[in-house]
């Protein structure tokens, strides 16, 4: 069922009351689909307010390593966008939160925009982030996402001169994506020294919520930028861990237990 | 976005700038050796029996190919944009080589980054661009080949725009790469041009050169563009055969997205980049630049293809006829006017652009021919 038929996107619920939190970020397929399924599942327990999950793309250039190692992996395993459909639109009724897709411009002009859009929210995806779209492109994509009632979340880098984030907030829906470093994603020991002050200003000049995420990798980081921002997003660190049980050659429920455990962690310090 | 306008902002007031221009030139001049001659091989024409064939000596270039163009015009770029460092990708090697050399004369900081697999298997060049002080960074993601070069390069820029310009080697990528790197590069088709009309009173019936990003041929075809009796014709690498391992993306790509462009691609219907193959490591790349897209849809240039050993037959031909090695990239375009040139009659004129040298090769193609010179 598409967010359309429920009448209201559940972004939107999970950003209106004013709750700050976590937004922990997955990659689709990693280590396989089944454990992808299962912490989509164990996710919906958690104080989390929405799931980005990341579709594998083959040449991911806003990645760092470890999100790059996942993909690649989850590629390899012969992942596909129809079987991720598939298992979201299995889970989707299982689960609460709001679930966006992560996804390359590569892949959504090679299926094409509408079918993309259409096939992505009958799965059950609320929103999309596509970390490589550019403002000037994006206005095509954010007119089909709106006609499926689903959200567009668009990024905005510290690099961003204020008029650009005007236009990018006109297009953008759901929330921004505030990017709080230049750089790929990845862990980083401590937040910029003038994060705080940038999204603020940001704040002060949209309606929309704002997330902040790259570089994000401790609860201690999510606790202070949830002070000033509607939410933090955590990928790189959560899917290290995932990386690390992997290694340890941990069974699926060990791992799982692991995932949500630091997730939790993450969200409640 | 930030960044590549900037760089659009800063492109155009260079564009309007002499000083900007005669810099280049007298780069041009003194340093590369531009102009390189247009050259009219009579053995080679006499053998294959039919139109004329001249060769453009974009390998007599310094550093040994047409790479150099472009490299200085953006070393340039980068100074008045006040950046103090540079950072490119490379296949091969060559346009590695170019931009290490650039940093060197202008005094700029320099990183390359090299697929892992390439490093291997191009140790001269990457040891050429060391002694030019470059830093040299092995890439180990994905195919470790050109295009994940690209991405580790693009990540870098990410990071350190406020400081660095990315010199892309090819016209793709993101506007306006393609635009600057083929401006840069038509310097080749308007002296070709001139060259032709003094040597043989008229313009060539055709042109050909091989197509990888595609940065040779826009460079020679541009210029050619209003000159509809022109032919030109792009040869791509049809590997071990166009329904096996090639790197052939328009006659067997899609229209997709990919490092920053809309294009022609080599993808899987989910979008992923297929691997792609050829010979030539300077083909290797599963995309091309969009402007060869555009020639290819109007039907303004044709599109052709060479498989790797077509190419190696190529290579030991135009070394034997006329003491020339070309580079293996190079050598695709040559196979196809070894096919094209009997079909014409004598009255008829062809140009190569012979893009670069081949010594980088030797060790390659000896290996595929059975003999060891390692």
């Amino acid at each position: 069922m598409s967010a359309s038929n429920s009448g209201t996107n559940r972004i939107d619920s999970a950003l209106s009351n004013a709750s700050t939190g976590l937004w922990p970020f997955i990659a689709a397929g990693y280590p396989c689909l089944e454990i992808t399924e299962a912490l989509l599942k164990a996710m919906n327990g958690l104080p989390i307010r929405g799931v980005e999950l990341g579709i594998p793309f083959s040449d991911p250039i806003a990645d760092g390593p470890v999100i790059q190692h996942a993909f690649s992996k989850a590629l390899d395993g012969g992942i596909t966008l129809s079987r991720i459909f598939e298992m979201v639109s299995k889970v989707r009724s299982e689960i609460d939160y709001p679930l966006l897709a992560m996804v390359s411009a590569s892949i959504v002009y090679r299926v094409e925009i509408e079918p993309f859009v259409k096939k992505a929210g009958d799965a059950g995806f609320d929103g999309f982030i596509v970390p490589d779209i550019s403002l000037e492109e994006a206005p095509t994509l954010a007119k089909s996402v709106g006609e499926q009632d689903l959200r567009l979340s668009m990024l905005v880098a510290p690099t961003t001169p204020a008029d650009r984030q005007e236009r990018i907030a006109a297009v953008a829906s759901g929330f921004l994506y505030y990017v709080s470093i230049q750089g790929t994603t990845g862990a980083r020991n401590a937040l910029p020294a003038d994060l705080e002050s940038q999204v603020r200003a940001l704040k002060a000049s949209t309606s929309l919520p704002v997330l902040i995420g790259f570089g994000i990798s401790r609860s201690e980081h999510v606790k202070e930028v949830c002070r000033y921002a509607d939410g933090a997003i955590v990928g790189s660190a959560i899917v290290r861990k995932i990386s690390d049980s992997v290694k340890e050659g941990k069974s699926n429920d060990a791992l799982v237990e692991d995932v949500t455990g630091f997730i939790h962690q993450l969200a409640t310090g | 976005m930030v960044a590549v306008r900037q760089l659009e902002e800063a492109y155009a007031a260079a564009g309007v700038d002499p000083g900007f221009w005669a810099e280049l030139e007298q780069y041009l001049g003194h340093y590369v050796g531009r102009p390189c001659p247009l050259y009219f091989a009579a053995r080679l024409t006499e053998q294959l029996g039919g139109a004329r064939i001249y060769l453009k000596r974009e390998d007599l270039n310094h550093t040994g190919a047409h790479k150099i163009n472009n490299t200085l015009g953006q070393a340039i770029l980068a100074r008045r944009m006040g950046k103090s460092r540079i950072i490119a990708e490379t296949g091969a090697g060559q346009h590695g080589v170019a931009t290490a050399t650039a940093a060197a004369v202008f005094g700029l900081d320099c990183v390359v980054y090299m697929g892992a697999e390439d490093v291997r298997r191009q140790r001269l060049n990457v040891y050429r661009m060391e002694l030019m002080g470059t830093k040299v960074v092995p890439v180990e993601s994905g195919q470790q080949t050109l295009k994940d070069a690209i991405n580790e390069a693009m990540r870098d820029w990410i990071a350190t725009v406020e400081t660095t310009h990315y010199v892309i080697g090819s016209v793709m990528g993101p506007h306006p790469f393609p635009v600057i790197v083929r401006d840069f590069q038509s310097v080749i088709g308007r002296e070709t041009r001139q060259q032709m009309l003094e040597m043989t009173g008229r313009l060539p019936d055709t042109v050909v050169a091989s197509v990888g990003g595609g940065s040779n041929a826009a460079g020679m075809f541009y210029p050619f563009l209003e000159d509809q009796g022109v032919r030109l014709i792009g040869v791509e690498a049809a590997g071990t055969g166009l329904d096996k391992r090639h790197s052939a993306t328009i006659a067997k790509g899609e229209p997709g997205v990919l490092h920053g462009m809309q294009t022609i691609v080599l993808q899987d219907e989910d979008g992923q980049t297929l691997p792609v193959h050829s010979v030539s490591a300077g083909l290797d790349y599963p995309g091309v630049g969009p402007e060869h897209a555009l020639w290819a849809e109007s039907g303004r240039a044709d599109y052709v293809s060479a498989t790797d050993e077509e190419a190696l037959s190529a290579f030991e031909t135009l070394s034997r006829t006329e003491g020339i090695i070309p580079a293996l990239e190079t050598a695709h375009a040559v196979a196809h006017v070894i096919k094209l040139a009997p079909q014409m009659d004598e009255q008829q004129s062809i140009v190569i652009n012979l893009s670069g040298r081949g010594d980088k090769d030797c060790v390659e193609v000896a290996r595929l021919r059975g003999a060891d010179i390692a």
